[in-house]
């Protein structure tokens, strides 16, 4: 065992002075000759119009999606492959009178005429686009990886509650493993937070809640290339559902800790402000934690492997092969560190969710 | 010599350090609990991963806010 490890890190270390050797020049060459990796990125943890497997530009092998827009014109609806996976904003779609082009993933409005570039997007001074969005309803990719989540867990969870009308109670196998985390959530999290008197009521929206952002973190995980609970969008609703649930099942106990918090009257114009902003602060953390964890997580895996290009580019393909085993280790250590995140953040999205329920449900003490 | 990367980077670093004492602090302190009273294990460990993440919930607000400047 120890011989394993010690070939390992001898195997690996080599591999790193294998780039530093055939790189004597590495620090004049220009950023232009270097692989820049931000760009492929950010593209892969953004959403997309389209599910692409493999390829560049006309090659793509990919699914196209259907966009949904809501224009000035009302409803207009096309497949995107009608771009033909064009993102720099040459190719213009016109459907009912109105032209619309696709630049990095968005569709505007598209100029009426091209310029120099052939680009039919105005640039403002910081690299930003200028042209007008038309609301975008579109089924991206993030949209069908959400469909995709509720037809498992709708799938799932079916056959295990017909599994426990049939068999009596008794659980078999997916039922089996679905229990302890059913049972998990529902003691654990709900009936310890929230407390014996009033739990029952909120078990379903927080095991939704639960499995929820569980198979979406997994999801991420997989090589389909989804990044659902990375969207900060999603995680906004999910926190404000969140939110909306403590505000409507508060007690009057809850308001009069708000607004009439029991401090000395001299830190009352203190507390007041502070509570309010409170209400909203905590929701807020929820949204971002789950973002940023699960982001964080997936640019940190794509820039391990892209490692490797940064090696190829820099000192051809050679280094790029030794390189690889000792990326594909250090990626494969931080996927595994991932799964524990993806199981963790679902964990405590719901645990803090259950911890303001039960805040704001409890009784005077 | 130029300086490459940006301030934003220096930003993110330094979060990553209040996260590295946070975490550890919680950590160390679970050691000391754990070898304490063995058979209250299961429970601190517990205790010390939701306060873990939390830490880390704290400490990701600095890497998105230094992400947002990556910009410029």
């Amino acid at each position: 065992m120890l011989k394993k490890i010690a070939f390992l890190s001898i195997v690996f270390i080599l591999s790193f002075n294998a780039s530093k050797a055939s790189a004597p020049e590495a620090h004049e060459v220009e950023k232009s000759e270097k692989y820049d990796p931000v760009p492929e990125i950010m593209h892969h943890i953004s959403d997309a119009h389209e599910i692409h497997f493999w390829g560049k530009g006309e090659n793509s092998v990919s699914i196209p999606l259907p966009i949904i827009l809501w224009t000035n014109n009302g409803i207009v609806s096309f497949i995107s492959s009608e771009f033909h996976h064009d993102e720099e904003g040459h190719h213009v779609v016109e459907k009912n009178g109105q032209k619309f082009i696709n630049s990095h993933g968005k569709i505007y409005y598209a100029n009426e005429t091209a310029d120099s570039h052939g680009s039919f997007v105005s640039h403002g001074e910081d690299g930003h686009t200028t042209n007008a969005k038309p609301i975008d309803f579109s089924i991206t990719k993030s949209v069908v990886g959400i469909f995709l989540t509720m037809i498992i867990l709708l799938l799932v969870f079916t056959s295990v509650a017909r599994s426990y009308k049939k068999n009596g109670g008794i659980p078999k196998k997916l039922t089996g493993f679905m229990e302890p985390l059913v049972v998990f959530v529902r003691d654990d999290i709900a009936k310890e937070n929230i407390g014996e008197a009033k739990y029952k009521r909120f078990v379903p929206f927080l095991l939704s809640i639960f499995f929820f952002i569980l198979v979406l973190n997994i999801l991420g995980l997989t090589p389909l290339g989804f990044n659902v609970t990375g969207n900060i969008a999603v995680t906004f609703v999910l926190a404000f559902i969140s939110l909306i649930v403590t505000l409507a099942s508060a007690n009057k106990n809850y308001w009069k800790h708000i607004f009439w918090p029991p401090v000395p009257l001299a830190l009352k114009p203190l507390m007041i402000p502070i509570e309010i902003v409170g209400i909203f602060t905590k929701p807020f953390a929820l949204m971002v934690r789950l973002f940023a964890n699960i982001t964080a997580g997936h640019i940190v895996i794509l820039s391990l492997i892209s490692l490797i290009f940064v090696a190829q580019a820099g000192s051809g393909d050679a280094t790029a092969w030794a390189v690889s085993p000792g990326a594909f280790a250090l990626t494969l250590f931080i996927f595994v560190l991932e799964v524990l995140v993806a199981f963790l953040q679902a964990y405590i999205f719901t645990l803090l969710t259950a911890l303001f329920v039960g805040m704001s449900v409890e009784e005077q003490h | 010599m130029a300086i490459v990367g940006s301030v934003a980077a220096i930003g993110a670093g330094l979060a990553v350090i209040g996260v590295g004492l946070g975490i550890g602090k919680i950590g160390g302190s679970a050691m000391e609990g754990i070898a304490r009273q063995p058979e209250a294990a299961g429970k601190i460990q517990t205790a010390m991963i939701i306060a873990a993440a939390l830490i880390e919930g704290a400490g990701l607000f600095g890497i998105v806010v230094a992400l947002l400047g990556l910009g410029g």
